[in-house]
């Protein structure tokens, strides 16, 4: 349905406490039209924001201008390595999703879901986090299992989904699992992990471990039944979690002003009662710097944060789907300018950390090191027929032992003797 | 509102070429032009017509007051629908997979089915939720199942799925103009595949009438959806060895339409039941039990079920768990056992 439009808008003011005054006011005068008027005046409508238009500066903390230069008196002066950890993540990731999709095209790979453009959300929160602490991912988190350690090749295991992956060949493209890595494997259902997260992270409050738990939700997770129950219990028992939004503007072809009438995504968490932070998502100083911040809240026993990190997803939805039949080209390009990797290299270059001979060095180091994963992950086979019945119980039923084996017979497989591998 | 809301359809006459897609589409767009109580909504069903493009054109053509998107919530979807069908209008509410209806299943099952019982028939619910369903695209998990039994489970909800493009937009009709609120369930992995002639302008397919997709003497296979084309390769393998199988194409599940599937039973004294659900309490459960108490008499061997494993749906290994034709020739011959 379109939009209810409204004529004046002053976008700076919230819609919550004229509301109450508002409604204080109707109460006391009997004229039902003045009232009205009354109710008219003071409700400040917030109209959704152009589909084209960029997203609102309301609240946005950035630390580093498009062009990488620091805001005045906002350097974080994070140490050395932490500042190249950041970026050579940000480029392997880059570099991983670009490969990974030209796999998807040559037909080696099933589907693939790209991040390029949100980078810096995804590699600047997960560096803000210790190791023992956990994270409950949604669609485009890969990246953390691999910054925990999931091997590239483990991670194209399971884009191929062949014997050795660790979903065992049984989720699509994109799902990874990595439990040494405290990295959660989700399902494909948008938004059901949010309360996932809230609740592992009440339980080790509970257990009484210095355990945080960093969750990641889309703009679009924000309507899910899920958003909204795992935002309330976070709050009310100050669960010891970060729940990240990732806001790239767009749900598969629904833009953020179609999704949420709300000014900001951040300003949800001050309805639920806890605090709320918007930050640039392609500045990762700046995500990094208020994630370490929301998880040291956390961790000193003061509840969850609420993270909008404004980003924006380049390409399609996924492998499946062609963007330019639903957005304008002109937006995509704009976002381009902001692009989260160059934009730090010329924060490195300027402060003498990254040159040229550095980038080239490295880039070629990551494009081996994918072609090998590569190649290794393409050596492994599909998986066993038995794993479609494993895994179903902690043991496997009669009844479907006897499935499997009533089907591979047909194949002629010849497990019908009676010996059932299993 | 009234009937007088509806105005006459676009006369066209003859037939056209279309795929089960492109007839989904098709009735769509009838309904809209003929009653503008229809509206369609969901996600991702305006501009970008759908994920499976099946609302391609409508946004374009009706605007974005009767095709429009929404926010990614299957129970606000839902919802809505149900307050907009309880006030008068048409809803058409796409859930984009049938794996994502669930956070919608409590206004499914406890709202819209029961609406009419529970008011004493003062309110009503005539909506149609549209969902793709069924394996077979390399979905994995959560964009392959085939979960109608629970949807059949609950009283006051009707269950369609077409196999054919022509029934594809006559029963998408029939459930548009149904009193009564109902899943039309799609089988996605033949919105393109194999096309037919789909009668342009006015076409109704009456819910609750099977159809006899093949006839035959010696075994009759019930099934419904994408198993339909895959129980007629194993019907024509079967007559290479001299077996005549009878095809019934169940079309709605709920109401089922006993008459046509005892009929058929009666007449070759043996049963297939061939569905993708997980075996388990499926709806070849229901149609098994059906026969035993209705004419177990008649029946020259077992009922055999041939459908998919009582596992969640897998990715790598799809292929082993979706019935194919030599599942369900297997069946056919289970039917010669005794
Ligand atoms: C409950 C549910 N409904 C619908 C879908 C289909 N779907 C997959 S991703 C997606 C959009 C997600 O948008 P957002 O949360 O913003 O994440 P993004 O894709 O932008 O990272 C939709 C509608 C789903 N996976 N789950
Ligand atoms: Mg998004």
């Amino acid at each position: 349905m379109p939009p209810v439009k409204s004529k004046n808008v002053k976008s700076k003011k919230m819609v919550g406490a004229p509301v109450a005054k508002a409604v204080a006011k109707v109460a006391a005068k009997p004229a039902a039209k003045a009232a009205a008027k009354a109710v008219e005046k003071s409700v400040v409508k917030v109209a959704p924001a152009a589909a084209c238009a960029m997203p609102t500066q309301q609240g946005l903390v950035r630390l580093l201008e498009d062009d990488g230069s620091v805001l005045k008196g906002k350097d974080p002066n994070l140490p050395k390595d932490t500042l190249l950890f950041l970026y050579e993540q940000m480029v392997q990731v880059r570099e991983f999703d670009r490969r990974m999709l030209m796999l998807q095209r040559q037909g080696r790979i099933g589907f693939y879901g790209p991040i390029l453009g949100q980078e810096a959300a995804t590699v600047g929160s997960v560096a803000a986090l210790e190791p023992r602490d956990w994270i409950f991912p949604a669609l485009r988190e890969g990246a953390a299992a691999m910054m925990r350690g999931l091997s590239l090749t483990e991670a194209i295991n399971q884009l191929i989904g062949n014997g050795a992956d660790r979903c065992k060949g049984r989720q699509m493209p994109c799902h990874y699992t990595f439990k040494e890595g405290h990295y959660y494997g989700m399902s494909s259902v948008i938004g059901t992990q949010i309360s996932h997260a809230v609740g592992a992270a009440m339980a080790a409050r509970i257990r009484g471990d210095d355990v945080v738990v960093l969750g990641y939700l889309g703009d679009g997770a924000t309507s899910a039944n899920d958003f909204h129950s795992g935002m309330n219990f976070a709050a009310v028992y100050q669960s010891p979690c970060v729940l990240f939004c990732q806001n790239n503007q767009w749900a598969i072809s629904v833009p953020i002003s179609k999704q949420s009438a709300s000014e900001t995504l951040a300003q949800k968490g001050k309805a639920y009662g806890m605090p709320f932070v918007r930050v640039d998502g392609n500045d990762v100083l700046a995500v990094y710097s208020v994630t370490k911040e929301a998880v040291a809240r956390a961790r000193a026993g003061h509840g969850p944060t609420f993270i909008e990190a404004v980003t924006y997803r380049r390409l399609g939805h996924s492998s499946s789907d062609d963007p330019t039949r639903y957005r304008d080209e002109a937006e995509v390009k704009a976002w381009e300018k902001k692009d989260p990797v160059d934009r730090f290299r010329a924060y490195l270059q300027k402060r003498g950390l990254w040159d040229e001979a550095k980038e080239v060095t490295f880039k070629d180091g990551i494009a081996q090191r994918v072609n090998d994963a590569i190649a290794a992950a393409e050596k492994n086979g599909p998986p066993a027929d038995e794993t479609l019945v494993t895994d179903v119980y902690a043991q496997v039923p009669q009844q479907l032992k006897d499935q499997l084996g009533e089907v591979l017979a047909l194949e002629g497989r010849g497990v019908n003797q009676g010996a059932f591998p299993l | 509102m009234t009937a007088t809301d509806t105005k006459a359809g676009s006369g066209k006459t003859g037939t056209k070429v279309m795929t089960l897609l492109e007839a989904i589409t098709d009735a769509m767009r009838f309904e809209m032009e003929r009653d503008d109580r229809v509206i369609v909504f969901g996600e991702d069903v305006g501009k970008k017509g759908g994920v499976f493009g099946t609302t391609a054109g409508l946004f374009e053509k009706f605007g974005e007051k009767r095709c429009f998107d929404t926010p990614l919530s299957e129970c606000g979807i839902i919802g809505t629908a149900i307050g907009m069908a309880v006030y008068g209008l048409r809803p058409v509410a796409e859930i984009q997979f049938l794996d994502f209806i669930y956070p919608a299943f409590d206004q499914i099952v406890s709202e819209a089915a029961k609406m009419r019982y529970r008011s004493g028939g003062e309110y009503t619910c005539p909506m149609v939720i549209r969902s793709p369903y069924g394996g077979g695209i390399r979905g994995g998990h959560y964009h392959s199942q085939s979960s109608e039994a629970y949807f059949c489970h609950t009283p006051g909800l009707k269950v369609v799925i077409p196999s054919t493009p022509a029934d594809a937009k006559g029963l998408l009709i029939a459930s548009i103009r149904d009193e009564d609120p109902v899943m039309f369930l799609e089988p996605k992995r033949i919105y393109r595949h194999g096309k037919g002639e789909v009668p342009l302008g006015e076409h109704v397919v009456p819910i609750g009438k099977a159809r006899i997709a093949r006839e035959g003497t010696d075994v009759t296979v019930l099934c419904y959806g994408a198993m339909v084309s895959v129980c007629e390769q194993a019907a024509d393998e079967a007559a290479k060895a001299g077996r005549s199988i009878e095809i019934v194409d169940l079309r709605t599940l709920v109401p089922l339409d006993e008459a046509t599937v005892l009929e058929s039973v009666r007449k070759t004294g043996r049963v297939v039941i061939a569905y993708e659900a997980p075996k388990t309490c499926g709806y070849g459960a229901e149609l098994s039990a059906l026969i035993a108490e209705k004419c177990i008499e008649y029946l020259e061997g077992p009922v055999v079920r041939v459908a998919g494993f009582d596992t969640p749906f897998p990715y790598a290994l799809e292929h082993l768990y979706m019935p194919d034709a030599k599942r369900v020739l297997a069946g056919i011959e289970k039917t010669f056992a005794w």
